[in-house]
């Protein structure tokens, strides 16, 4: 019974918000709803007994992933509403719905198939988190090591991309040479 | 008692959400919300299915999807923000330089 009314509360909420995140015009409300949607995904994970999971999921995402997101808004007029010029939406939410309609059908009808073993079977006795971390270190080493090595190019990409030249604007790059020069020529006389 | 299926519908119905957020989108930034929401819904899908069966491979799975989103959010961002940089905005329809 408590299962039962944590997961409908939700899960609704969580598609409430997330409806949200998608529909809505301004950034920062959707920014915020996403956050929120994504706290409450972290519930569903330890409702479903995966505590290490739900912690890195607030931790990474609600932490880290947002953090970066509301960063990256300094760049960006989030104050503004977003112009978004619609071409066809009543296409899009024939295709959405259809693609729901889909899911549910697959997913709800009873196919589960029984000759499916668990090939690292959850061990007993031992929390989530030990027993996530001797599947880890083990049969998953080596895409764990890669997945290290991944962050890290993605850390570098990140600090070239956005880190370089902050004080100097790409577009304006020209003018401010202009001015540059004016200055220069203004000291020379 | 719950079912797996309640949890693979509930996420079925979320990555659709995101569906229809990439479909409708036009802003960039708005574009990689839609994304991070379905990538959401597939780690609840995965994290479900591993506890139907005891097993840990789906969680497994969701880490390294969460550690390609975080990678992928890093990348794309600075991505944007030389975009806005360039062109003053994120819109799809702006910064389209490829008239197809």
């Amino acid at each position: 019974m408590y299962e039962f009314v944590a997961f409908y509360i939700f899960a609704i909420a969580t598609t409430i918000l997330f409806l949200i995140t998608v529909m809505s015009k301004n950034v920062l409300y959707s920014m915020t709803s996403l956050a929120a949607g994504m706290v409450l995904i972290s519930g569903l994970f330890f409702l479903l007994g995966a505590d290490f999971l739900g912690v890195v999921q607030l931790i990474v995402y609600v932490g880290a992933v947002m953090a970066l997101y509301a960063f990256a808004m300094m760049f960006f007029d989030a104050t503004k509403d977003v112009k978004e010029k619609q071409q066809n939406p009543q296409l899009v939410f024939l295709l959405g719905g259809l693609m729901a309609l889909v899911f549910v059908i697959m997913f709800s009808a009873p196919v589960i198939g029984d000759n499916i073993q668990a090939l690292y079977p959850v061990v007993d006795g031992v929390g989530n988190a030990q027993a996530v971390g001797m599947v880890l270190f083990t049969k998953y080493l080596v895409p764990f090591e890669v997945a290290a090595v991944m962050l890290l190019v993605a850390m570098i990409a990140g600090i070239i991309l956005a880190g370089k030249k902050m004080d100097y604007s790409l577009t304006k790059c020209e003018a401010i040479d202009e001015e540059m020069s004016v200055e220069l020529e203004k000291g020379e006389e | 008692m719950i079912g797996v299926n309640h949890y693979l519908v509930l996420s079925g119905l979320l990555f659709s959400i995101g569906f229809i957020g990439v479909l409708r989108r036009k802003n960039l930034l708005m574009l990689f919300f839609a994304t991070e929401v379905m990538l959401n819904a597939v780690n609840i899908a995965f994290a479900a299915i591993g506890s139907y069966y005891g097993d840990l491979s789906g969680q497994m799975f969701a880490f390294f999807i969460i550690a390609v989103a975080a990678s992928e959010v890093a990348v794309g961002l600075g991505l944007l923000i030389l975009l806005y940089k360039k062109y003053g905005s994120l819109d799809l329809d702006v910064i389209s330089s490829m008239k197809g």
